[in-house]
């Protein structure tokens, strides 16, 4: 079996669970056909090559993100089919904007002069743990401080957000 | 040599934009269609999720790392904005008893 087998059925089955997030009523099933769509994402990673950022997917996406999700919607009991029916110039709407934005972007990216591949054998180790590490923590080791302040920032907000609320209940 | 045969087997790098542009373009659908706040959310990580996917391939692509790193950046913001995100709608649950986000325009006057 060749690649671009693996990658046309891999591609499809990502843009099919992708269709059924939104179009699945139930809000449950959207997070649980989310989660698959992850999965899949992380198995192109895996076609690529780029296996360090597989596992971070199937780890911080597939494992934390979407468990808060499902905590969130378990814990304000929205598992059920609870939403109204849409109307219909709503629907149109959606889908013709969608639609238009996906043929103005392909027909922006048809015109789009690329280089060729560079492929040595230096670009079959990009992926990997040990390169991109190097690549972090000299290059990039400024971003990184940085994003540590935010996820202190996300943290405190997060918790103040539900301090307030349980103060004003006692 | 996977790498090798990926690109020379006959999947090209537009293959890629098509793909990662056509998850974007559902979840900006997703946006606009449906009512429920936690499902908005859930289509921005597949906006999110759709540029992580052509940042890796064109990181691929050339062959540098920067790209990736972009990636891991990315899932941090997104994180961090997952969970700011949830805890405001948890906090609006409170208030309305609904995530419809038609509901959730009394900030408009």
């Amino acid at each position: 079996m060749s690649l671009d087998i693996i990658f046309y059925i891999l591609g499809g089955l990502t843009i099919g669970t992708a269709l059924m997030v939104v179009l699945s009523k139930h809000p449950v099933r959207s997070v649980l056909y989310l989660v698959l769509t992850f999965f899949l994402i992380s198995a192109n990673y895996v076609l690529m090559n780029a296996q360090f950022i597989a596992i971070v997917n199937i780890i911080v996406y597939a494992g934390a993100i979407m468990v808060l999700f499902l905590f969130v919607l378990m814990l304000l009991n929205l598992n059920k089919e609870n939403e109204p029916k849409h109307s219909l110039w709503m629907t149109v709407g959606a889908i013709i904007s969608g639609g238009g934005l996906f043929v103005v972007i392909v027909a922006a990216m048809r015109d789009a002069i690329l280089a060729a591949p560079m492929i040595d054998e230096n670009s079959e180790k990009v992926g990997l743990v040990e390169n991109l590490g190097q690549v972090l923590f000299t290059k990039y080791v400024l971003p990184f401080e940085v994003s540590s302040v935010l996820f202190l920032a996300a943290m405190v907000g997060a918790v103040l957000l539900a301090k307030r609320e349980k103060q004003t209940i006692e | 040599m996977l790498l090798a045969t990926l690109f020379e087997s006959g999947v090209k790098i537009e293959h890629y934009m098509v793909l990662a542009t056509a998850l974007f373009v559902i979840g900006v659908f997703g946006v606009l269609y449906r009512k429920n706040a936690i499902i908005l959310l859930m289509c921005i990580e597949l906006m999110l999720n759709a540029v992580n996917l052509l940042l890796v391939a064109f990181s691929t692509y050339f062959g540098q790392a920067d790209g990736q790193l972009f990636v891991f950046f990315i899932m941090v913001v997104a994180a961090a904005e997952a969970t700011v995100g949830l805890s405001i709608l948890v906090l609006l649950y409170r208030n309305t008893r609904s995530t419809d986000i038609r509901l959730f325009n009394k900030l408009k006057n």
